[in-house]
């Protein structure tokens, strides 16, 4: 594809899915964001004009020889530029690129550039996010008709400092830091060409100078700084074109790294302070159930123990360091009930999602097209197919930890969120503070992949009551036990799905799922079908399900790319070439599909035992077809040879760590289609560790994985997510080409077992 | 009790019960965080040091076992001037840390191999290299072992 050559924001999205989606479960979404923007302003009575943001945020960041813009940005008198990220690092890499597409629009000089955590104040909360997801939440109409300002009050009052959706480099890189970088640079140029009394169009920038190249004068940014930040920003200033990019779409080194190599990262679990006590805990086995009883003896008896603190639902045993506190811990016996949820298993589930279906009454549809008519119509072949897959543990590898200490009237707190400034509401809400009296220090994560996001992370409410009890600092940490059975899962699911056949082609496609969240608006129909429908029945279970990496995309790309090879099947045509019959001409995902296929070498030989399995599936803004090499060791279990991936996310901003991105997110794909699974059994979790929740290894990992990006230019998507949607749907179609056996229900593990 | 051995070097005593695992001492009572906890059970290997030279999961060794013995910790892997292991820099190059949690492990790992054997096998490395990487950064970091040892990437390919 040709690159664009003005890849700006506005360049419509190619390629519109076919069958456009009834809007009901969007509304609502739009309600949500209403009623926020209305509660928030009431709870904190921060209704901050764009300017009193502004100043605050420069009271924060800016200082003695150190001039601040917007709340994006510093340029020091020794021309040192800072980047502020409202996006915090869980290992994504989207700081320095958030860095790179600013510094290039600032044309800084890329060695003089640091990058810094944003801090969790109102004053950086996120107005190009709330920007940039307007119109999923409220439809692209509604997006136009509101100001920049009223955007900002409605950012700051939710408050929105999210990190996820795979949004930092689409929106807050292309609405806040570009724009930031190219505003400021005008600025810088203003005043220059006003200090060397020339015009402004005789000055170029580069490498954080202004220069006159008819008089060879040139002036630092450092000593333009102070005049510049006195000078008002556009707010829709001229960006680069692409073919002027110097640092956007380069293999910048992450700057993250080097402290990752030598244990010098602090991460939250990591922080310590003088006098710090350590705890740990144990909730409910039975998510709902409450703490009838413990002694707590037993804990205090053990050596280091100091305290047993109860909460409703949980005890947490507060000691000298970790393993007394775990020690202390397992000495209890505490009871708990089971919130009248004994009866939940997997099995229960699967059977109440089936019934539920089978009742005929979805809670939404989306599609376009009769299908029933489509169904019985005279010489259709119809073929049917149901799938199910289990809850997933996000299994970050660094467990909840967080720092409290109440201290005069304030809690602080720290610890790693994926929303600091929701984690600040949290707390404050459980330990009956005002906002101001909570003040987080966001800190590196070890993974999270939606685990973290505030609103349902328990930890949060556990440390802010349990330092308000305590004199001292405390750090709480949880056991990967705890991690593990009290999740906020990708939730348990259960999909039929059924096609109608004509000369080779589908003439409709259903596909009817059971889960608790609804797809629609979500996750993209791609594929060009004269009928298609999509019924959600919404399910609740005990369990809490939260957003797993790529979200939704997993579980229905899992069932609509394998569903799409057992179609392809039953008309006795190749997966790949089916696919591409069903993909509009000319369209951006007909693109990445036969690129992938070709550098997979799609009909070459492989040898005996071995299949080949393709999926596509866009997610995020981004269009990922994936092929896989797969066979089936002799235990059951599954190993991935090669691994193929090709990416239109528009515009890489990092290349490196785009790839390694979508790198990971297929090798997390593949490893929760290969092992994981939660399960229930009397309401409780089954699974304790990684010992019976197997997460894949190297050694069954493909050796590489060839990641290719289509440079398309076309609106900026997100990378953290979308490179795992199709990495568990081709290779349940691999082997299923190797073996001959269609694996419907994941894990791979525990279908190989059965 | 004290328990007295030698980690990085560094001759320490620690005051705990003899059951505290060697993680617990080094990261509450020596304040060295670089080694992580991940589970507990040494399933995971983000815990890895070495001890007496080889490759240990820390979150299982009981302090008595290390008594009088010689512990090599992620922080102790640079030379006295602070240059890189040539470990920690083939990781840099590769670019191999995404959360980074478990990459002290991972090279701790990554380091107790190529000690023992030189350049690694593609096999080798599949065998030795069992800690869990959660961000799925194993195709780098069989590139950035490959590439420590000399070997070329090439082996596996430079996808």
């Amino acid at each position: 594809m040709a690159d664009n050559p003005n890849p700006d924001l506005d360049i419509p999205e190619t390629a519109a899915p076919a069958g456009k989606p009834k809007r009901k479960g969007v509304k609502r979404r739009v309600f949500l964001a209403g009623s926020a923007l209305v509660v928030g302003g009431g709870i904190f009575g921060v209704w901050w004009t764009d300017s009193s943001a502004k100043a605050r945020g420069n009271s924060l960041i800016g200082g003695e020889g150190k001039q601040a813009f917007g709340s994006v940005m510093t340029i020091a008198d020794d021309d040192t530029v800072t980047v502020y990220s409202p996006h915090i690092d869980f290992g994504q890499g989207s700081q320095t690129a958030l860095g790179q597409m600013l510094a290039d629009e600032l044309d800084a000089d890329w060695g003089k550039v640091t990058i810094e955590q944003a801090p969790a104040d109102m004053a950086f909360a996120n107005a190009a996010l709330a920007k940039g997801f307007l119109p999923t939440m409220a439809g692209d109409f509604a997006a136009g008709l509101l100001p920049d300002s009223v955007i900002g009050i409605m950012a700051r009052s939710m408050p929105l400092m999210i990190t996820g959706g795979s949004s930092a480099i689409r929106f807050t890189g292309e609405l806040a830091m570009r724009r930031t970088g190219a505003a400021v640079r005008a600025a810088l140029v203003a005043e220059a060409a006003d200090r060397l009394g020339v015009p402004e169009s005789e000055l170029t920038t580069s490498d954080s100078k202004v220069t006159h190249a008819k008089s060879g004068k040139s002036l630092r940014y450092g000593e333009l700084a102070a005049g510049a930040a006195g000078r008002s920003l556009s707010s829709d200033p001229v960006l680069k074109t692409r073919d002027q990019w110097k640092l956007i779409g380069k293999p910048v080194a992450r700057r993250d790294i080097p402290a990752k190599v030598d244990g010098s990262a602090v991460y939250g679990i990591d922080f310590t302070l003088p006098d710090m006590r350590v705890a740990t805990i144990a909730a409910a086995p039975v998510r709902g159930g409450k703490l009838e009883s413990v002694d707590e003896a037993p804990a205090l008896a053990v050596k280091g123990v100091e305290k047993v603190v109860k909460l409703p639902d949980a005890v947490i045993v507060v000691a000298k360091g970790y393993w007394q506190a775990q020690k202390g811990l397992a000495a209890l016996s505490p009871k708990f009930s089971d919130g009248g949820h004994a009866a939940v298993s997997t099995p229960a589930i699967y059977a109440a999602q089936d019934k539920l279906m089978a009742g005929g009454k979805p809670d939404n549809e989306g599609g376009a097209g009769d299908v029933d008519s489509a169904f019985t119509a005279a010489g259709v072949k119809l073929v049917e197919a149901e799938y199910r897959v289990p809850f997933l543990h996000h299994a970050m590898m660094e467990p909840f930890a967080l720092t409290g200490h109440f201290k005069d009237g304030t809690l602080h707190l720290w610890g790693g969120m994926q929303d600091p400034l929701t984690t600040r509401t949290k707390a404050a809400k459980a330990a009956g503070l005002d906002i101001e009296k909570v003040v987080f220090t966001p800190m590196i994560m070890g993974g999270g992949f939606g685990r973290r996001f505030p609103d349902l992370v328990e930890i949060i409410d556990q440390v802010a009551i349990l330092a308000k009890q305590v004199p001292y600092p405390v750090k709480l940490v949880w056991s990967r036990e705890e991690e593990l059975r009290h999740g906020t899962y990708r939730p348990q699911s259960s999909a039929k799905l059924k096609a109608s056949l004509k000369d080779g082609k589908i003439t409709a496609m259903r596909m009817d799922y059971a889960q608790s969240g609804d797809a629609e608006g979500e996750v993209p129909f791609i594929y060009d079908l004269p009928a298609t429908s999509r019924r959600h029945f919404a399910y609740q279970s005990n369990q809490i399900d939260g957003p797993w990496r790529s979200v939704n995309a997993t579980q229905i790309g899992f069932y609509t790319e394998s569903f799409m090879d057992e179609a392809a099947a039953a008309a006795g045509e190749d997966p790949y070439q089916f696919r591409r019959k069903h993909l509009a001409p000319g369209s951006r995902h007909l693109a990445v599909l036969d690129e992938v296929a070709k550098r997979a070498s799609w009909d070459s030989p492989l040898p005996d035992g071995v299949g080949r399995g393709i999926a596509i599936v866009e997610s995020f803004g981004t269009i990922v077809a994936e092929v896989v090499e797969a066979t089936l060791k002799e235990d059951g279990s599954a190993k991935v040879l090669k691994a193929f991936a090709v990416v239109d996310c528009g515009t890489t901003v990092n290349p490196l760590n785009a790839e390694a991105q979508i790198m990971g997110g297929c090798i997390m794909g593949l490893s929760s289609a290969m092992g994981e699974a939660v399960t229930l059994d009397k309401g409780a979790v089954v699974q304790s560790n990684f010992a019976d929740y197997p997460i894949l290894k190297l050694a069954d990992a493909p050796p590489a994985v060839d990641v290719h990006f289509i440079e398309s230019g076309a609106k900026t998507g997100g990378i953290g997510e979308p490179g795992l949607p199709p990495a568990s749907p081709a290779l349940a179609n691999a082997l299923a080409a190797a073996t001959g056996k269609r694996i419907r229900n994941l894990p791979v593990l525990a279908q190989a077992k059965a | 009790m004290a328990i007295a051995f030698t980690v990085n070097g560094k001759q320490v005593e620690v005051e705990a019960d003899a059951d505290t695992p060697l993680l617990w001492a080094l990261r509450d009572d020596l304040g060295m965080t670089g080694t992580k906890f991940g589970c507990g059970i040494a399933a995971c290997g983000a815990c890895s040091v070495h001890v007496d030279g080889a490759v240990t999961r820390s979150c299982s060794v009981p302090l008595s076992d290390i008594a009088g013995k010689s512990v090599t910790t992620i922080e102790g892997l640079k030379a006295a001037d602070g240059t890189l292991h040539k470990v920690q820099a083939a990781w840099i190059a590769a670019q191999v840390p995404q959360c980074g949690y478990c990459q002290s492990g991972q090279i701790m790992a990554a380091v107790a191999l190529i000690e023992q054997v030189g350049t690694p096998t593609d096999a080798q490395i599949d065998e030795a290299m069992t800690n869990i990487c959660r961000c799925g950064t194993y195709p780098r970091i069989r590139k950035a072992i490959l590439a420590a040892t000399g070997a070329a990437a090439a082996q596996t390919g430079d996808a």
